[in-house]
């Protein structure tokens, strides 16, 4: 693998992050260190949001122009997108049971991101199972657009089962605290935009690498083809 | 529009046709939501919870598997001997092909819930009464959402290597808000709410049949072309 300073910039911010996050940001009053987290757990559902925003994007592009390139970079963002969301997914339960009480609630946007989750795994699974170069380009375009459609639905459809039915949820104080966003101190207010900097930042060399990844892959199977 | 329309007519009487000369996915679709009907009422225990609350979830979850099984076949038909070829290369539009598709799909599925819910209100013993319109109208708009994004999943599916595998994994996804805003519906009905208090849900179903309709039509183009 080449060097790519792309890379060790990311590497470093992340780096960089860590240490304050772990060092010189204060702990959060009610929550303790539990709260710490929320440093990775932001950050990367940002990255997921926008990675698949991506995708949507390059796959009505790919459509329109035809170009090759747009299809590999849909592939890319989403797998880097599906990597994410696992982080996302990860680090929410492993917050929310000490804070919630429960590992998982049927919350609207714990649901959607379960399912950007489903959708972009069966995107992943949709480009294996075909071998056509041109063919799995257009199948994964229109997979790929119709899942930005979904996510409102999905997110409607939880958001309305849970007002009417309210299920209990420990920590409610906490809970409510969170919606309502009261003003960060500005310590922790730099150490998030800091965090969502480098995790953008690692957003880019993950998709950089990945898309290199896919072009070396285009090519070999161009040459097995043409063989 | 009227030829595009009447072209979809004469794809879908072509599918009916077929199915109809043979009756397997049917059979096998209506046997599948009888026996799923049966083995849901042994999976909880009727002491601690009314049937009446059951059987929204039983009923939708069974209408979206069975569903799939008519999916498949939708275009699982056309891959024996390349004949998607010749319908491709007849004088009919893309679009065409897709709503007839979908509207065979919609009478397959339709079918079988003029089976299946029947069958689920006798066994469950459901106080159906005044639901019993609304639940048509419910029934209506979830198979025309769940027809319109399966067909255009069936055909992508049938031309993967997973083939009929890959149908539920992309499908389901889709047909997450339908069996809740479903269920959901269907759960105010049976409970003697008036139909207003299910309105909400109507109008997301709605909704979703409006867009995917819309959008999966003008997707389907751009599965086929060469």
């Amino acid at each position: 693998m080449k060097f790519s300073w792309l890379s060790a910039t990311a590497a470093v911010a992340v780096g960089l992050t860590v240490v304050r996050v772990v060092a010189f940001t204060p702990i959060e009053a009610v929550q303790g260190p539990a709260q710490k987290i929320y440093y990775i757990h932001v950050p990367a559902a940002w990255v997921a949001f926008l990675a698949f925003f991506l995708v949507a994007i390059a796959s009505a592009v790919y459509l329109w122009l035809r170009d090759i390139r747009l299809d590999r970079f849909a592939e890319s963002s989403a797998e880097v997108g599906v990597v994410f969301t696992t982080v996302v997914l990860t680090t929410g339960p492993l917050w929310g049971k000490p804070i919630w009480g429960t590992y998982w609630t049927w919350d609207a946007r714990l649901t959607s991101t379960l399912f950007l989750w489903f959708i972009y795994v069966g995107y992943i699974v949709l480009r294996g199972a075909v071998d056509d170069p041109s063919l799995r380009a257009r199948y994964s375009a229109v997979l790929g657009i119709l899942g930005a459609f979904l996510i409102p639905f999905i997110h409607m459809s939880v958001y309305m089962f849970r007002t009417l039915h309210p299920m209990p949820i420990l920590g409610q104080p906490a809970a409510l605290a969170r919606d309502t966003n009261p003003a960060l101190p500005s310590e922790m207010r730099n150490t998030m935009l800091l965090a969502l900097l480098s995790f953008t930042l690692l957003y880019a060399a993950f998709l950089s690498a990945r898309y290199k990844l896919a072009t070396a892959r285009g090519i070999a199977e161009a040459e097995v083809r043409d063989a | 529009m009227v030829d595009t329309l009447g072209a979809a007519w004469l794809i879908a009487r072509k599918d009916l046709a077929i199915e109809f000369k043979t009756r397997s996915a049917f059979l096998s679709a209506v046997v599948f939501a009888l026996i799923a009907l049966v083995i849901f009422y042994f999976s909880w225990d009727p002491t601690a919870v009314s049937a009446t609350d059951l059987a929204p979830g039983v009923l939708w979850v069974i209408f979206t598997f069975s569903g799939l099984l008519g999916l498949h076949r939708s275009f699982g038909v056309e891959a024996a001997d390349r004949a998607i070829d010749g319908l491709l290369t007849s004088p009919v539009s893309r679009e065409s092909i897709f709503l007839g598709k979908a509207l065979a799909n919609l009478i397959f599925v339709g079918s079988i819930q003029i089976v299946a819910i029947p069958a689920l209100v006798i066994f469950y013993n459901l106080p159906l009464g005044a639901a019993a319109l609304p639940l048509i109208g419910i029934a209506v708009l979830a198979a025309i959402g769940l027809v319109a994004v399966g067909t255009l999943f069936s055909a992508m599916a049938v031309n993967t290597r997973l083939a009929e595998l890959l149908l539920p994994m992309l499908a389901l996804p889709f047909f997450v808000p339908i069996v809740i805003a479903a269920s959901q519906s269907t759960a105010k009905l049976l409970s003697g709410r008036p139909v207003a208090e299910a309105a909400a849900w109507l109008k997301l179903l709605l909704a979703f049949d409006i867009i995917f309709l819309t959008v999966c039509t003008l997707a389907y183009p751009f599965t086929v072309e060469d």
